[in-house]
């Protein structure tokens, strides 16, 4: 069957790039399975769990890149106590021993120490890039660690991490012949910066193409920065407060100008509303801006702001836009893909929010939208019927109504026909949050039309358990289903054991199974590992299978039971 | 107290200061007829959110997700998980609010100085302290200010900065705390010459 010699194979192997695909590379036959696991070079883990770091390193020893992902999502929304797991440490060990030529490795919802950036720092000569996404565990002693060991760093980016900052002068500790930096970014970090160091690494830093800034650093430092890098292609704004009359703020206007790669905002962490007019000059050219952090910016300036960016891409926003604002979106970013529009007060009932009519103008006025994430008071079925004629390439659909089981608010009926015009509509959807009041239909029209779906959220929706078995039944594609507060018990779990092993993972919390029933599911398949969670070990002292679980996490595996779990976590 | 009684009793309109449990507007016989089209909506075995939020709180108090109800602030219960958003971002949301209701309306207030053909308007926001309010005086009115001490004021130039307070009395810039400062300044002055020296610099 095979013409060429391995070598071409590889060289043709080279030009698939998506980790999909090369998946499908190695199941055709096993030469080509070889010579694909040979020249592999990034590999994506999506649940540390499922794999250990020494079949890893097994079938691909040639990996340079990993990405690896811990707790389930839900834990964004403390759902998850603390010290569930997602240790990254038992992974740099063993890739170190291997003697694994590590050049990137990104983590997500992961539990990093500094004992392991310390240990990724000195172990792995040519470490080129550290991403942590929603970490916890380290201090500002590890970024030390990597900023002093890692000779051809490039990428330091750290995204929404809860770092302790020991205020030491962990910039200081890149050498002066580091100059190899291309992105870096420690928004996340509450502590003060030395900022003649952080001028400093920049002026040495051509390579240098995204910067984001901490809080702590001022419209002053901002200037000298960007004096240094005009390249900068996407720039994190610390601190964005100053006198408009001063010759600071009048050099920072000359100064921006210059910044003509610019393609890409965010943070503005601190922001006076009356500074934001020196940003006009850049706005022109900009694809993405995200003032989702920027506090207190009234949405006449946000749409004055917005007014000028006709080439935005992805914009996230507060709901302090409102309505109004999101129609000037509507008319003036034509090119919008991504659009994600945070509560600014989230329990509170403000006036400062958006209901249907932002999202039926966005609709509307913005055709080329995929992904969505929408905060909002209200919702009708008939605004949504109006977004799934006019937008029909949604891949991403999460809607989240503040009220999660509020119904259409000008008929008070149940928001199924809406989604499920979404559904039908959108024939490539791959993610959906539903909220609202939802009952088993709109679930029928999620495993009936949804088929390309592979993550599925849904929080106080259903009647019963035929909802979960519509969707287990029909969305041949589902990889994450998460539920929290909706009545599927034993029955929706048990009908369909097989198919948690084609799925990542199964999140219920709080609904009407029982622990029968996961054990019932345990026995039947040994390579899911089911965790059961409990308050103060109830659950292993009970006997009674009738107990309804508060929390049930499975997900398959092929390397048995984690022996890090800690004492609440039960795996059946 | 009840409803129905003599006609007295409805003169006085006692049902209208009557405590009750229950939603203004509403008496006793209403409200059950209010809930039942609410249940026909709902699921049968569905527990309304208010119970579910009840029972969420009651629920074991050494549960690691309860110091986060203690810290938000609210008069409604909070569901566990609910709404959706990343702590980092309900954290960030939080420790600028308090920020986010000054910036909004902004501190202006007027600025004269001596000798100085027309007044001038400043954010006091804008600025982070003492230091940074007194350097873009100088630079706005081209001037220079002395060293403040506590026991001489302004020493070293002729100009001393001060300002009125709520109680229309015109106190020398720097004694207060900044915050204290930014809530009691109503308007500044930039006093010159033998007035400036009269107070608290050494004659």
């Amino acid at each position: 069957m095979n013409y060429f010699p391995d070598e071409v194979m590889e060289h043709v192997f080279d030009f698939v790039t998506s980790n999909r695909d090369r998946n499908a590379i190695s199941l055709v036959c096993k030469l080509w399975y070889r010579i694909e696991r040979l020249s592999r070079q990034r590999v994506f883990i999506g649940n540390c769990y499922a794999i250990s770091p020494e079949r890893l390193i097994a079938r691909f020893p040639g990996v340079k890149s990993i990405t690896l992902k811990g707790k389930p999502h839900f834990a964004d929304f403390n759902l998850v106590p603390h010290d569930w797991g997602g240790h990254v440490y038992p992974w740099i060990e063993v890739l170190a021993r291997s003697r694994v030529n590590l050049e990137e490795l990104r983590l997500k919802r992961m539990v990093v120490t500094d004992e392991g950036l310390e240990l990724i720092s000195r172990s792995f000569v040519n470490f080129k890039s550290l991403v942590l996404v929603t970490c916890e565990g380290f201090t500002t002693d590890g970024l030390a660690a990597i900023a002093a060991n890692c000779r051809s760093l490039k990428e330091l980016d750290l995204q929404e991490n809860e770092v302790e900052d020991h205020r030491g002068q962990w910039l200081n500790c890149f050498p002066e012949s580091c100059t190899s930096l291309v992105s870096l970014n420690f928004a996340c970090l509450k502590g003060d910066i030395n900022l003649a160091t952080l001028e400093r690494l920049v002026a040495r830093s051509p390579n240098l193409k995204s910067l984001r800034l901490s809080r702590a650093v001022p419209l002053e430092t901002l200037q000298k920065i960007l004096v240094r890098a005009p390249q900068l292609v996407d720039l994190g704004v610390g601190s964005f407060v100053h006198d408009p009359d001063s010759e600071t703020y009048s050099k920072l206007l000359t100064t921006i100008e210059k910044c003509k790669s610019m393609r890409s905002l965010c943070g503005f962490l601190e922001v006076a509303a009356y500074c934001l007019p020196a940003i006009y000059p850049i706005c022109s050219s900009l694809t993405s801006l995200n003032l989702s952090y920027a506090p207190g910016i009234p949405g006449s300036e946000l749409t004055k702001l917005i007014r000028h960016c006709r080439k935005l891409q992805c914009l996230w926003i507060l709901d302090c836009i409102g309505d109004k604002g999101l129609g000037v979106v509507a008319s003036s970013c034509k090119e919008l893909q991504e659009l994600r529009v945070f509560p600014s007060d989230p329990y509170g009932v403000g006036n400062a929010s958006v209901t249907e009519e932002g999202l039926v103008a966005i609709s509307r006025g913005c055709p080329k939208l995929t992904s969505l994430l929408y905060f909002c008071q209200q919702m009708t079925n008939a605004a949504l019927k109006i977004v799934a004629q006019n937008c029909r390439n949604f891949i991403q659909f999460r809607l989240c109504i503040l009220d999660p089981t509020k119904p259409d608010s000008s008929t008070n009926e149940p928001l199924d026909e809406g989604f499920g015009a979404i559904v039908q509509s959108c024939k490539g959807i791959r993610r959906l949050s539903l909220s609202g009041l939802l009952t088993d239909q709109v679930f029928y029209y999620i495993g009936m039309y949804a088929e390309q779906l592979e993550m599925l959220s849904i929080a106080f929706a259903a009647d019963s358990d035929k909802g979960m078995l519509y969707v287990l039944n029909g969305c041949k594609k589902i990889r994450k289903l998460e539920i929290m507060e909706c009545p599927f018990g034993n029955i929706a779990l048990l009908s369909d054991v097989g198919k948690y092993e084609t799925m990542r993972s199964l999140w219920m919390s709080s609904c009407e199974v029982t622990l029968g029933g996961c054990k019932t599911l345990a026995k039947k398949m040994p390579r899911l590992n089911v965790e059961i969670f409990s308050e103060n070990n109830e659950m292993e002292n009970c006997i009674d299978d009738e107990q309804k679980v508060q929390k049930l996490y499975l997900y398959r595996t092929l390397v048995g039971p984690r022996k890090d779990a800690p004492d609440y976590v039960w795996t059946l | 107290m009840g409803s129905g009684g003599g006609g007295y009793e409805k003169d006085l309109n006692l049902e209208a200061t009557e405590l009750r449990l229950g939603l203004p507007g509403t008496t006793s016989s209403t409200a059950a007829t209010d809930q039942e089209p609410e249940a026909r909506h709902a699921r049968n075995n569905k527990r309304s959110l208010v119970d579910r939020c009840e029972e969420e709180a009651s629920k074991d108090a050494s549960r690691a997700l309860q110091k986060d109800h203690d810290s938000a602030p609210s008069s409604k219960a909070q569901i566990v998980g609910w709404p959706p958003i990343r702590s980092y971002r309900k954290n960030s949301l939080q420790a600028t609010k308090t920020e986010t209701e000054t910036s909004l309306t902004g501190i202006y207030v007027k600025v004269s100085m001596d000798g100085a053909p027309y007044l001038r308007k400043i954010d006091l926001n804008v600025y982070k302290g003492y230091s940074d309010l007194l350097k873009a005086l100088e630079n706005m009115f081209k001037f220079t200010i002395g060293d403040y001490s506590e026991r001489e004021g302004y020493k070293g130039s002729e100009f001393a900065p001060t300002y009125e307070d709520k109680d229309g009395d015109w106190m020398l810039v720097g004694d207060v705390p900044w915050e204290m400062f930014m809530t009691s300044c109503k308007r500044l002055r930039i006093m010159r010459g033998s007035e400036a020296r009269g107070l608290g610099c050494a004659v």
